[in-house]
Formats: C-alpha cells, sequence, structure tokens
C-alpha cells in the first residue's frame, strides 16, 4: 500500500486532534468552574479565581466527604461480595462444559443489557417489606445486579486460559486443598481478579437510579451529591466535587491501560459506567 | 465429587444472586404491572395497567422521544467510532498516549458527562460565550437550544461523547487483531480503498460493531440521570417518566410505572436477542 498523501496526512492529524479535543472538552470548564470565583456570560474565562468551593467542598458542611465514604463503603463492598461470589462461577464456566451452559450464561448476561431501571422498580416493593429500603446494605445488594454478571464474566474469561492441572500435581505433593487453593490457584488467577475487581468497583461507582430508588434519598453518594448541587445551579461546588467523583475511575485508568484491549472482557463493564 | 455437584456449587452462589435480585425484581415488577400480587391480596390478575399506559399521550410520547434518543445517539456513536479506530490502527509518534486519551471518558461517569456538556452547550455555557465574542449573537437567549431542547441534542451529543470511546475500543481491538493483510490483498487485487474498506474490512468488523452498538442501544434506552439532567421537561425520556410515576403520590399509578419498566425490560429483552444473534456472527467470523 502507497504512504497516505502529505494533504490526507494532515487531515488525518487534524481529524485525530479534534476527536481528542472533543473527548475532553466536556472536563475543562467544570475543571475551571471548579476555581472560578463568579463567572459570569460572556467571559471566557473567569474574572477571580479561588479556592472557595473546594474549601466548601472538602468541610463537613458539604457532606461530600461523608459521601466520598458511603460511595466507598458501598463501591468496596459490592466489588468484595462480587468477586466472592463472581470467582467460584467463573470457574465453573471457564473450565467445564456442561448441559445448560448456554442458559447460564445468558441469565448471567441478562443483567449487563437489561436497564437497571427496568429491575429495581420491583425489587424496591420487595425490599420495602424486608426493611432493606433506604438502608446501605439494601444499596450493596442492588449493586451486585450490574457488578456481579460484569465480575463473572471477567474471571470466565481467565478460567478459559487457566490449566487445573497444576493443582493436581499439589494435591499429589501433598498440599491440602486450602494451601493449593493460596499458593497455585490464587496466584494464578490474580490478574484477573485484581482487573475485574478494579472495574466491578467502578461499576459500582458510577450508579445512579439503583442508589436513588432503593437508598430512597437516604443513601447519599457522590453523583447523587453532584446531582443536587447541579440542579441547585452551584456551578463551582459542582466543579469541585466532579473532579473528586472521577478521580477514582483515571486512576484506574492509568493502572490497568497494560492489561486492557478491546478483546478483553473487561472492556464490556464499561458499557455500563 | 462428581464433575456435575462441583459445577452446581461453584454456579450456586452467583445464581441464586441473580436469580433472586434480578429475575426476582424482573417477575415482582411484572406481577404488580398485572395488579397481581396474591401476598397483598390482589389476586385478580387485569390489564388496566397497560390500558392506562398505552392510551396515555404523555407515555407514546416519551416512549417515541426515548427510541429516537437510543436509534439517533447509537448510529451517529458507532460511525465515528469506525471512523476513530481506522484513525487510531495508523501508526503515528505519540499513539500510546492518544491512545490513552481515547480511553480516558471510559471511566468517567455518564453523570459527570451531562454535567459537562451542560456547562459547554446551554445557552450561557462556553460555545454561546464563543459566539458572542465572534458576535453572533448579542445575548445567551439568542443562542440555539442545545439542551433542555425538544429534539434531545444535549441527551445525544453526551451519549455520543460517551460512547465513542467504548465502540471504539472495542472495534480498534478487532482491528488490530485482523491486521491489514486481507485489505492489502484486495488493494492488490485493484480495489480502491474505499472499495477495500466497505467490502473488506467492514464485514469482518460488523459484528463486533454489532454487540457493541446493542449495549449502548439499550443503555440510552433505560438511562435515568442524563435526560433527566439535558432534558426538556416535556415529553420526558421513559425511564425518567417510570420513575416519576412510580414516585408519585398516587399509590395506584404505581402498576403503570411497573408496566413501563416492563416496556424497557421487552426491549432490551429483544436487544439481547439481537445481541446473541451478532456474537454468535462474531465467532463463526
Amino acid at each position: 500500500m502507497n504512504g497516505p498523501s502529505r494533504l490526507s496526512r494532515s487531515m488525518l492529524v487534524l481529524s485525530g486532534a479534534l476527536l481528542i479535543i472533543w473527548l475532553i472538552l466536556p472536563l475543562v470548564p467544570m475543571l475551571i468552574w471548579s476555581f472560578a470565583h463568579g463567572w459570569r456570560f460572556p467571559d471566557l474565562l473567569p474574572q477571580q479565581w479561588s479556592l472557595q468551593a473546594w474549601d466548601y467542598a472538602l468541610s463537613d458542611r458539604s457532606g461530600t466527604l461523608e459521601s466520598l465514604g458511603v460511595t466507598i463503603l458501598i463501591a468496596a463492598l459490592a466489588t468484595l461480595l462480587s468477586i466472592l461470589v463472581g470467582v467460584p462461577a467463573g470457574r465453573a464456566l471457564g473450565l467445564y462444559k456442561f448441559r445448560g451452559k448456554g442458559l447460564i450464561e445468558l441469565m448471567i448476561l441478562a443483567p449487563v443489557i437489561v436497564p437497571g431501571i427496568a429491575v429495581a422498580l420491583g425489587l424496591h416493593s420487595v425490599f420495602i417489606q424486608l426493611g432493606l429500603t433506604n438502608t446501605l446494605a439494601g444499596v450493596v445488594l442492588v449493586h451486585l445486579v450490574p457488578t456481579l454478571p460484569y465480575m463473572t464474566l471477567v474471571m470466565a474469561g481467565i478460567f478459559a486460559n487457566y490449566d487445573p492441572a497444576h493443582e493436581s500435581q499439589a494435591r499429589s505433593l501433598g498440599a491440602n486443598a486450602v494451601q493449593t487453593f493460596w499458593h497455585v490457584t490464587l496466584p494464578a488467577i490474580m490478574p484477573g481478579i485484581i482487573v475485574g475487581g478494579l472495574f466491578a468497583f467502578l461499576v459500582s461507582w458510577s450508579q445512579y437510579i439503583l442508589t436513588l430508588l432503593i437508598g430512597g434519598g437516604r443513601v447519599i453518594t457522590l453523583p447523587l451529591l453532584l446531582f443536587s448541587f447541579a440542579s441547585a445551579g452551584r456551578n463551582d461546588i459542582t466543579g469541585a466535587i466532579g473532579i473528586i467523583y472521577i478521580l477514582p475511575g483515571i486512576l484506574i485508568l492509568l493502572f490497568t491501560a497494560r492489561h486492557l484491549s478491546g478483546s478483553n472482557g473487561a472492556v464490556g463493564g464499561f458499557g455500563r459506567i | 465429587m462428581s464433575d456435575r455437584m462441583r459445577i452446581a456449587l461453584l454456579l450456586a452462589p452467583a445464581m441464586t444472586v441473580i436469580v433472586v435480585l434480578f429475575f426476582g425484581g424482573l417477575a415482582v415488577g411484572v406481577m404488580r404491572s398485572f395488579n397481581w400480587m396474591p401476598v397483598i391480596g390482589l389476586t385478580e390478575p387485569n390489564l388496566d395497567a397497560y390500558r392506562a399506559v398505552l392510551s396515555d399521550p404523555d407515555f407514546l410520547r416519551s416512549f417515541g422521544l426515548t427510541l429516537y434518543i437510543s436509534i439517533t445517539s447509537t448510529l451517529i456513536s458507532a460511525v465515528i467510532a469506525i471512523a476513530a479506530a481506522l484513525l487510531l490502527r495508523q501508526s503515528f509518534a505519540g499513539r500510546g498516549a492518544i491512545n490513552l486519551l481515547f480511553q480516558l471518558n471510559l471511566t468517567v461517569p455518564h453523570i459527570v458527562g451531562a454535567i459537562g456538556v451542560l456547562y459547554l452547550f446551554s445557552q450561557s455555557g462556553f460555545f454561546a460565550r464563543m459566539a458572542f465574542h465572534i458576535g453572533l449573537i448579542a445575548r445567551p437567549a439568542e443562542f440555539p437550544a442545545l439542551v433542555f431542547d425538544p429534539f434531545a441534542i444535549g441527551i445525544i451529543l453526551q451519549y455520543v461523547w460517551k460512547e465513542v470511546p467504548f465502540i471504539g475500543v472495542i472495534v480498534l481491538a478487532q482491528m488490530q487483531a485482523l491486521g491489514t493483510d486481507y485489505e492489502s490483498v484486495a488493494r492488490s487485487l485493484g480495489a480502491s480503498r474505499w472499495q477495500a474498506f466497505r467490502h473488506v474490512l467492514l464485514p469482518l468488523i460488523l459484528p463486533g460493531v454489532l454487540s457493541a452498538s446493542i449495549i449502548v442501544f439499550a443503555f440510552t434506552f433505560g438511562a435515568y440521570e442524563v435526560p433527566l439532567l439535558l432534558g426538556a421537561s416535556h415529553p420526558q425520556a421513559l425511564p425518567v417518566l417510570a420513575y416519576k410515576t412510580y414516585t408519585d403520590v398516587d399509590l395506584a399509578a404505581r402498576p403503570e410505572a411497573m408496566a413501563m419498566a416492563v416496556v424497557i425490560a421487552l426491549l432490551s429483552a429483544l436487544m439481547i436477542w439481537a445481541y446473541l444473534r451478532a456474537t454468535r456472527a462474531r465467532l463463526r467470523s
């Protein structure tokens, strides 16, 4: 193939630059707002800069730190439960062929595609009876609906490339079941648990309607707090909380960039973030 | 322990969670949409909620709007994503950094993107200010309404922003796995660049594009916070209407909310069927 001409080469660079600018642009006004002290139409930049919004966002009055704690706690618990339940299921799906496997995979895939609100309304009326509405435990449980399928599918991919023969070798050398799991299985599947777990965390981190409905406005995670400041028109505080809210995701992306490509099952989870 | 037993034990916890929380939630929604809930004394199922919802012009308008938003967002995202993947598969200096920037908003939650779109495209937003400085408008109100607008432009812009990298990353991986050999052969046999793309590369990547697009379509059809923040107050996107109806002070409206949730679930069931067909085609190719 001939190399592209100079003209088409510069067209390529130009459209690439436009693409990247468009992808980053929506985050820029948020960042500027968080340092703005009044930013009226038609000024392109704030007349005055200030750290007031950050001061307020990080103070007790705004409730940000409390929300941050609640959001981390819910996401960590949902992730932990997803790992405990999803790793065994992923092992069954990745290592074995059995009758009804297609149906099981379909049932696990369904929550990835069916929107949360379609499930959450029915679940809400059951959770009322069980006293789980307006509680943190209820929110953690409902977050399992999007996080667990995702963790299971990632682990199924890991186990599909896993050789269980190492386990029987360890057993024949005298290791017991716990030792075998700890020293043989776990190190082999650890990368999958870490990447899958980080993204299950992010899936929980980004939930809105499930938290709103089951938490009933009592369990206030960061996105709920962010929304209330955004709809109140407090752009500067919204900006500061928004930046705090997206930081973990960006850090996780930087940390896992090497492990990720579109052919990796982990990417599918982005559809729910 | 037999393999059957082992498989059943490994799967039991996960299937319990999914059957109880996911299918249980769906089932209760379906039952309540038929006004059928023996536990609380509703023993005669009926179609009242569906009759009320399907004859309500507000519901029909919401349904139409949501369908329009999902179709438009998915199509635009898929086309731009393919173009972006074609661009990013070239080798150039700084490719690693550009690829990382391309993936940056994958982890940014939708609500943050929606706020960003609001600050960019509202009538006092960044682009309105630019328009003022170039002399296109004299007042914010003269800037075209791109958010809270009847054509849901703001909502679509947000979805396109968020979903182009999602579809793009999947398509890019497919292109890189395929390599350029097939296209080179087509080119050496006299195909133009467009022909090589249209008749060789596109059919090969189409199943992947389809399965990613189906996830996007189902997501945008059921998403709540984006249309809540960027949408017009009337008509509202279906999930917004369903939530509003559910939390209405009039508890009698709840079965109607459930009926709307069932409509959303049915449409996503259709998407799952399409997804399976697409992934089967992908495995075959």
